[in-house]
């Protein structure tokens, strides 16, 4: 299934939930926000979020800055 | 080398932000740092409570790439998301959300840039999205111009305070409007925050003399020859020119007046 991760085509299991993609990314989920189709997901409600064909996620972090 | 100073007998209030108090009266950011370990060395340096960050895509590709919040202690220092980077006032509204699900607080740094060259900000836009966030229940420090009357109106929006520039970002110029940063300080009843430009120690010190509340940096430490050597310079400057304001300055003359008696001298 094709999702959008990061404005990158990505293929990820069907059926999996935002908690699992995180997973699948080896990405940690208490370092990272993710943006579920323009929405802000919370770290609690990751694992009630189904991935979708098309979704578009952004997972962002802090970076240096000024 | 130590350099030592007896400023600990300066009378001064802590700076008040959105309700938090905070004893250093200099911010730092955290970009272009050669190094990690540079950086937490030169923010240790500066003394700086308040410390910016920007928010961005994780990468993908190098997953154990760590955030900058490995290095930094929530606990120790005070993380300011900014919304750096964004030129319209949606896209400063989103990453403005964004920062506070990644952080640790609802102040933000708010940028809106209106011009790619100067980095200047549209002003237009920055009301707009401070208008939103000030509603949202965030603590906007918006980053603005050197104009008066768009920090009257950010100040009348509820932001908690208001940033203008010295010069445009990363330029070191220096500060280019004392007279307007001096204006702005004046008619504010919020803390006045003057956010980039600055290039060397002299120029934290002639902006903090303006009376501002406190004074953000970035490039002026990070790309310094010795960035750790620049953050202790840039705290001292800081403080001098804050003690400099509060001793308040000898007026400015146009001839010269003598320091030693005129009388007593032999025929």
């Amino acid at each position: 299934m094709d999702v959008v991760i990061n404005g990158e085509q990505r293929k990820v299991t069907p059926g999996a939930t935002l908690l699992e993609l995180l997973k699948e990314l080896e990405l940690d989920p208490r370092a990272v926000v993710v943006e579920h189709n323009r929405k802000i997901v919370r770290r609690a409600g990751l694992e009630g979020v189904t991935v979708k064909e098309g979704d578009a996620i952004e997972l962002v972090h802090f970076v240096g800055g000024g | 080398m130590r350099v030592t100073t007896a400023v600990e007998t300066i009378r001064d209030t802590p700076l008040e932000i959105g309700g938090r108090t905070f004893q250093s009266r200099l911010m730092v950011g955290t970009g272009k740092y050669p190094d990690m370990d540079t950086m937490v060395h030169a923010i240790e340096a500066s003394g700086a409570e308040v410390v910016t960050v920007a928010v961005r895509r994780v990468n993908l590709d190098r997953s154990k790439e760590s955030s900058v919040l490995h290095f930094l202690d929530p606990n120790k220092i005070f993380l300011l998301a900014n919304t750096a980077g964004c030129y319209t006032a949606a896209d400063a509204i989103r990453y403005a959300r964004l920062g506070r699900e990644a952080g640790f607080n609802d102040f933000v740094k708010l940028e809106v840039i209106g011009d790619e060259e100067t980095l200047l900000p549209d002003v237009a836009g920055l009301l707009e999205a401070a208008k939103v966030l000030v509603q949202e229940g965030f603590k906007v420090l918006a980053y603005t111009n050197e104009d008066l009357v768009t920090a009257l109106r950010l100040a009348d929006l509820g932001c908690a305070a208001v940033m203008p520039l010295a010069s445009p970002i990363g330029s070191g110029l220096g500060l280019l409007n004392p007279f307007s940063v001096r204006t702005i300080k004046r008619r504010l009843h919020v803390p006045v925050i003057v956010d980039a430009g600055v290039g060397t120690a002299s120029d934290a010190c002639l902006t903090m003399e303006q009376g501002v509340d406190g004074i953000l940096m970035n490039t002026a430490i990070a790309s310094a020859q010795d960035p750790v050597a620049m953050a202790t310079a840039m705290r001292l400057a800081t403080i001098a020119g804050r003690a400099a304001f509060l001793a308040g300055r000898m007026p400015r003359r146009e001839v010269a007046m003598p320091s030693s008696p005129t009388k007593g001298m032999l025929d």
